[in-house]
């Protein structure tokens, strides 16, 4: 995917940063397009009719947008700056998967013990 | 150290570092340190998103996302970050091809877009402070403007930052040093929409699902 997006800098040799090419970029947002329009659809039109289910849908979408946005707009690859970038992205994805689901792990019971609160969909 | 060098080395006594540095071009690691600052940004966001996720479902009997997100105008928005991604990168390729008129019309499309954002997200955020949601009102609505309020500080400064560079390019051309930032400027505006793909799913899509 990436050698497409990469394929009219063949002649710079590898000193020029890669700045992708007209086809990769409107690849990418053509994607990024149905990659958007899809997870609004299925929540403004409430599709699936199960909202654990959509919202496990749209997270997905919303990782492969990420994805997309990378390799065509950010023009990640194994090789840019030698694999440091690379490198660099793996060990943040790291940290933000554990300060997240840490987080969201450890909180979880954090009304446990609380009062009760008003139920606001009773009222009129 | 290979060890060619250190065989041109062996009669003098052992050197374990190099007196003289290395030739680095100019801005030959911009690249590498600005994406590393970017990681760092995207801690921040974790960081943002992670209290979000906390706090996102104590309202305080106040009200809460089904009460006060309108899906339509976040599409909107959307799409305003979405068609500024794409005619940054339209900018940089013309820049690649070296056409300065091209470039600086893109970069204006851009800066457009970007204030259209700009301003959809200020006209909810007035709309939310006006009908009383404001961030003092609940935890939710704390998290949910310093989340969204740091994303839009993000593309209110980038659209500074690009204005600076399109009055840059208008004075000194496309060189290799405005060539270098507005790399680096693309690399920020991009992951900007990055951050937003998180933001419309995780706060305001999962938010009406609530």
């Amino acid at each position: 995917m990436s050698s497409e997006a990469h394929g009219d800098h063949g002649g710079h040799g590898d000193q020029v940063e890669a700045h992708g090419s007209f086809r990769g970029y409107l690849t990418g947002f053509l994607l990024s397009v149905v990659l958007t329009a899809i997870p609004f659809w299925l929540v403004m039109n409430n599709v699936l009719d199960n909202k654990q289910a959509t919202a496990l849908v749209i997270m997905a979408f919303a990782v492969v947008q990420i994805v997309v946005h990378m390799v065509f707009f950010l023009h990640m690859n194994g090789r840019s700056e030698g694999g440091w970038t690379m490198l660099a992205l793996i060990f943040t994805i790291i940290l933000v998967v554990i300060a997240l689901t840490g987080s969201l792990w450890v909180m979880y019971h954090l009304n446990t013990n609380m009062m009760p609160g008003h139920d606001m969909s009773q009222m009129p | 150290m290979t060890t060619a060098d250190i065989s041109v080395r062996e009669d003098a006594e052992t050197v374990f570092y190099l007196k003289d540095e290395h030739d680095h071009p100019e801005g030959s690691s911009t690249a590498l340190g600005f994406w590393i600052y970017l990681m760092s940004d995207c801690l921040i966001f974790a960081v943002l998103f992670a209290i979000y996720g906390v706090l996102g479902a104590n309202y305080a009997a106040g009200p809460s996302p089904k009460d006060l997100f309108d899906l339509p105008l976040v599409a909107l928005n959307t799409t305003m970050l979405l068609l500024s991604s794409i005619t940054y990168g339209f900018a940089m390729l013309t820049m690649e091809k070296g056409r300065v008129a091209a470039t600086q019309a893109w970069l204006a499309v851009t800066g457009l877009f970007g204030l259209a954002f700009l301003s959809i997200e200020l006209y909810e955020f007035h709309h939310l402070i006006e009908i009383g949601a404001t961030p003092q009102r609940s935890a939710f609505l704390s998290a949910f403007f310093t989340l969204v309020g740091t994303h839009g500080l993000h593309v209110t400064f980038g659209t500074i930052w690009l204005v600076t560079l399109m009055v840059q390019v208008a004075k000194h051309g496309l060189i290799a040093a405005n060539r270098r930032r507005l790399m680096c400027l693309s690399m920020f505006w991009h992951f900007l929409d990055v951050v937003w793909i998180g933001v419309f799913t995780f706060v305001y899509l999962t938010g009406m699902l609530r």
